[in-house]
């Protein structure tokens, strides 16, 4: 445990002092670094601790991004106040789509959440009244945004806009970080890793593993929705191709990398989805400028850690004393 | 009435590209238990091979035997490098392997032939035939007829063959199976390698008509999962007649349905999986699933 506060401590140290030394280009790409965080933060509580898989939790994300652009561009409801509701929003929608997950299970889950991935595109275009269907929705230099994209004063400093982004994102990150740590350490926590490890022994010790299950849903894409609200926020855009199915895809890599189901791991994971694209970049030979070297890597990283998972577990497992067992 | 067998016949013709990616997603969860996620990118990955094959100037038919061949090993050495290993365990990790495989190859893919869409020729002329007001082509024609062949000799394999017996053995009870002298590791292999085969077929029928692209099967890939579905997961027959059911249906709502229009297609074959599988999971022509507790 202490060793866990301390890393905390060093962590949150060094969030504070990043943006010192970086442009302001790197710092408005850790923000988006902390949008990703957040959404992996949900979906290791739902695939890592509740054992359900989602391999559309960009449409959650989705869900987040259009709740904070509509209310900024057409209700005139400051950027802040968005995010709130867009996890209220996405949250309940998670709850919903718990419901028929409850009957689908392992390969048939995962086929319903793929599906929502790829549906959620041609949803967003064909009500364009309210999504503004392929153009999307600005939201840069709308009166509703915080400074206006342009500088931002807390207690007497001056923040460009992009320190602001990073700051906000990151204080949220922290925060929630904090929240899911609290939460799975607590009986919830305990009951999701017992309905995944296995849902007769849980029943026979009194959890309900309906009530769970569903929870871990709503929680989980209520992350997502926080992600997706900070992620339109950020990028002061939302269009169908800000949310597409690689979102989602790259999301569970980010899961994996986090050594699944552990929120230490959300920081990597949400680091490569970012980075992992200016690293593949860097190997001679690959041409920059095309997309499909660094998609390419990704699915190769995944391939990668998944067979190295159970080894990983495994050392994991002699390093640690404690630890929560994990499905077999 | 002439824009009804229109609808009808053109979505027989998207059916069957639907039911022949469908039967290798059967073949694969039958023979192995297995959803494969990447079974759309590996059609694919098959087409741009006779693709390349026929710019070089061979012929359609050496270069789709040839990619047959290639798929089949391929299909076979992905099962034995990537997915054995883990085979046994969490049906989770299982998943998150195919979902690394889809974009994996469709990097490369991208990597390789770039995201442009290329005109494909295949075996059938696209030219339209007109009979009685309704039009449709020797392609369209020619990718029914394939599906239900390719289902014919797939019945025949399983029923028939020693080898089908093998790949039915093995899939049902592994152990037992072994013990009567059943290789199962090759047999899990074999699956694979075929329902590459069936993906390349797939690939190469669905190419002339959608054109060329590394993304070509990635929504072909939810209205295969849906005919899959549709038909019970477990039954070839079942997979095509889902598939050919799927298009006539997509066809049909699109064309009468306003609201739905073409936009909607993905959502009406989305609502057809969940309402498939939390209704009748056993779809039309599956066996109900048994579970002993």
């Amino acid at each position: 445990m202490r060793v866990k506060l301390i890393a905390f401590g060093l962590g949150v140290a060094a969030l504070i002092v990043l943006p010192f030394p970086l442009s302001d280009f790197h710092t408005v790409q850790l923000a988006t670094v902390g949008a990703y965080f957040i959404a992996i933060l949900g979906l290791d509580v739902l695939t890592g601790h509740s054992g359900q898989i989602s391999l559309g939790h960009g449409a959650f994300m989705a869900v987040g991004g259009y709740t904070t652009a509509i209310l900024m561009s057409e209700h005139g409801v400051r950027d802040l106040w968005t995010i709130p509701l867009a996890a209220l929003v996405a949250g309940g929608i998670g709850l919903l789509a718990g419901i028929p997950a409850l009957r689908l299970s392992g390969f048939y889950l995962a086929l319903a959440t793929f599906g929502i991935a790829v549906v959620l595109p041609t949803i967003l275009k064909k009500f364009d009244g309210l999504t503004g269907g392929s153009t999307g929705i600005t939201l840069f230099g709308k009166p509703t945004q915080t400074g206006h994209g342009f500088q931002v004063t807390i207690l007497g400093r001056h923040l460009t806009n992009n320190q602001w982004l990073y700051a906000l994102t990151w204080t949220i990150g922290v925060v929630l970080f904090v929240v899911v740590w609290l939460l799975l350490d607590s009986r919830f926590g305990r009951s999701l890793r017992a309905v995944r490890d296995s849902e007769l022994a849980a029943a026979a010790a009194g959890v309900n593993r309906s009530t769970y299950k569903v929870a871990a849903f709503g929680v989980s894409a209520a992350f997502a929705g926080v992600g997706g609200a900070l992620l339109a926020i950020n990028v002061a855009y939302v269009s169908p191709d800000t949310f597409p199915i690689q979102l989602s895809l790259y999301l569970l890599v980010g899961a994996v990398v986090g050594f699944y189901g552990s929120i230490w791991g959300a920081v990597i994971g949400a680091l490569l989805i970012q980075f992992l694209p200016d690293l593949v970049h860097q190997v001679p030979h690959i041409d920059d400028k095309q997309a499909g070297p660094t998609t390419f890597f990704f699915g190769v990283v995944l391939i990668v850690l998944m067979l190295l998972l159970p080894l990983a577990l495994r050392v994991a497992a002699l390093l640690t004393n404690r630890g929560y067992p994990r499905a077999q | 009435m002439a824009n009804f067998v229109q609808q009808v016949v053109s979505g027989l013709a998207s059916g069957g590209i639907y039911g022949s990616l469908a039967l290798a997603l059967v073949l694969i969860h039958r023979s192995t238990g297995v959803l494969n996620f990447a079974q759309g990118e590996l059609a694919t990955l098959s087409a741009f091979i006779c693709w390349t094959l026929m710019d070089h100037g061979w012929g359609f038919w050496t270069a789709f035997g040839v990619t047959i061949v290639l798929s089949f090993v391929g299909g076979a050495a992905i099962q034995q490098v990537i997915i054995r290993p883990i085979q046994d365990g969490p049906v989770l990790g299982v998943v998150i392997l195919t979902i690394g495989l889809l974009i994996a190859v469709n990097g490369l893919m991208t990597w390789i032939w770039g995201g442009a869409a290329r005109q494909f020729d295949g075996p059938f002329s696209t030219e339209p035939i007109t009979v009685g007001g309704v039009a449709f082509s020797k392609q369209d024609i020619g990718v029914i007829a394939v599906s239900l062949v390719s289902v014919l000799l797939i019945g025949l394999l399983f029923a028939r063959t020693k080898l089908g017996l093998g790949l039915r053995a093995a899939a049902v009870n592994p152990v037992e199976a072994r013990l009567t002298a059943v290789r199962v590791p090759a047999m899990l292999a074999v699956g694979w390698g075929l329902a590459a085969v069936l993906g390349a077929v797939a690939g190469v029928l669905a190419a002339p008509s959608l054109f060329l692209e590394p993304n070509m099967m990635r929504t072909v890939l939810l209205y295969a999962f849906a005919a899959a579905v549709l038909g019970g997961m477990d039954s070839p027959i079942g997979a095509v007649i889902g598939g050919l059911v799927l298009g006539v249906l997509l066809n049909l709502v699109g064309t009468y349905v306003e609201w739905v229009g073409g936009e909607l297609r993905l959502a009406v074959a989305l609502a057809v999986i969940l309402g498939v599988l939390i209704v009748r999971p056993s779809g039309l022509f599956g066996r109900a699933a048994v579970r002993r507790v």
